[in-house]
């Protein structure tokens, strides 16, 4: 027996959050359900100037405001889970979290933002932590006059590059292609930092290490030759990826995985809605996922008030 | 100090008195970081689950967090945030790195048994 709810939204960033509120204010039996921990990606910004209305805020703290304003309004949250069955289609959807409890509802918003890219490679699990890093603020200061490595080519994996020259002696970004996709600030800044040099067209195979990670295996792309490099850290900065693996053949998504949404953000199934930064968009903001959880909310509201409307016909 | 929900560990008397009083303690010792704030995220939402655990935290740049950072256990360490699991006073394991709600799991079912 699954417990019902007019909508339930899948994803607790500031999209899903802003849903909830609009939804429980609106007197819809709201769930939210979240993978991580609610606030999304905003909770990992130290200092937030640009939301209006607030001067200066951490994202933490902004985080939860949010989540206590939906929670205050009704929203029940359950953030940590993991969603192991999903059906979209017909006019009761259903959600199953770990593998035993059951959620239906009329209407889904799906809201589950993006993540940083892994690489995918033999080693990279075992030594995350140990000389393998996604943060440079986080951990630059662990590689003081070590020997490091930068995977990535867009402005992340160049500016992080940079500034981790404060503490390596020596910092080597691998590019898998034989340009950057990066502002060209950004290169030229680089390219003129003596600390920093090249290895292009180029992706890493395999860590190697013991109880930490000692060397790397480089492959050169058109070569297909190998290179064993020593190193006492890498740092992958390769971009984001939106989190909706979980939706292959179950929604429209495009070339790059995200959501395809008609302009009231309802997805390709009806009833089904999407919002924030997992959506095909060009901007990606907490404004922008603050409204697109207003837009999916209003739309799934209106949705539900349409059936309620037809079934009392 | 830490933005957390969770108990902060202030000083290195701090944390031997929670480790002397509980029988299992979970120590996240990291900062406001994007690899630290989830690991606290999942403690404080196991808080309810694992009554009989004190998850704690402890600012990583605080000169008494020397305590954690200088574990043998936390030897070739090079990610925050170092967490720590003790029981009775001992350590029992040390992870480093972001963790995620099923690995820290894992490892209090495996070394906190009920």
């Amino acid at each position: 027996m699954s417990e019902i709810y007019d909508v339930i939204v899948i994803g607790g960033g500031p999209a899903g959050l802003t849903a909830g509120i609009y939804l429980a204010r609106a007197k819809m039996k709201t769930l939210i359900l979240n993978e991580g921990t609610a606030g999304g990606q905003i909770i990992l910004t130290h200092e937030i100037a640009n939301y209006p209305g607030i001067e200066k805020i951490s994202g933490y703290q902004l985080a939860n405001v949010m989540k206590n304003q939906a929670k205050n309004f009704g929203c029940i949250i359950k953030s940590n889970v993991r969603i192991t069955n999903l059906n979209l289609s017909g006019d009761i959807k259903t959600v199953e979290i770990n593998n035993k409890e059951t959620f239906s509802a009329s209407s889904i918003i799906i809201s589950t933002g993006g993540r940083s890219r892994n690489l995918n490679v033999p080693g990279e699990d075992k030594f995350k932590g140990k000389g393998i890093s996604y943060c440079a603020t986080c951990d630059g200061d662990f590689f003081q006059d070590k020997n490091i490595i930068v995977v990535g080519g867009g402005n992340s994996a160049l500016e992080e590059a940079v500034s981790l020259t404060k503490y390596a002696s020596r910092v080597t970004i691998v590019h898998q292609f034989d340009n950057f996709q990066a502002f060209e600030h950004a290169i030229e800044e680089a390219q003129s930092n003596p600390k920093l040099s090249f290895i292009m067209e180029s992706k890493i195979a395999e860590f190697i290490g013991e109880e930490s990670l000692k060397k790397v295996l480089i492959e050169n792309q058109n070569t297909h030759e190998i290179t064993e490099m020593e190193i006492d850290g890498v740092f992958i900065f390769i971009g984001y990826q939106p989190n909706t693996e979980f939706l292959k053949d179950k929604l429209e998504l495009n070339g790059r995985n995200e959501i395809v949404v008609k302009e009231n953000l309802e997805t390709s199934e009806q009833g089904v809605f999407a919002a924030g930064d997992s959506v095909q968009k060009k901007y990606r903001q907490i404004t922008t996922a603050v409204a697109d959880g207003t837009i999916a909310a209003l739309g799934a509201i209106e949705y539900i008030n349409n059936i309620k409307a037809l079934s009392h016909a | 100090m830490l933005q957390t929900n969770l108990k902060h560990i202030l000083s290195e008397a701090d944390l031997n008195k929670e480790i002397t009083e509980n029988e299992n303690v979970m120590v996240c010792c990291g900062r406001m970081g994007p690899m630290c704030v989830p690991v606290y995220g999942v403690m404080d939402e196991l808080q309810d689950e694992y009554k009989h655990v004190a998850f704690r935290d402890m600012e990583f740049d605080s000169p008494d967090a020397r305590a954690i950072r200088n574990l043998p256990e936390c030897r070739g360490f090079a990610g925050l945030p170092f967490t720590v699991y003790y029981k009775n006073g001992k350590v029992v394991n040390a992870t480093s790195s972001i963790q995620s709600m099923e690995q820290v799991k894992d490892i209090l079912d495996k070394e906190f048994k009920k």
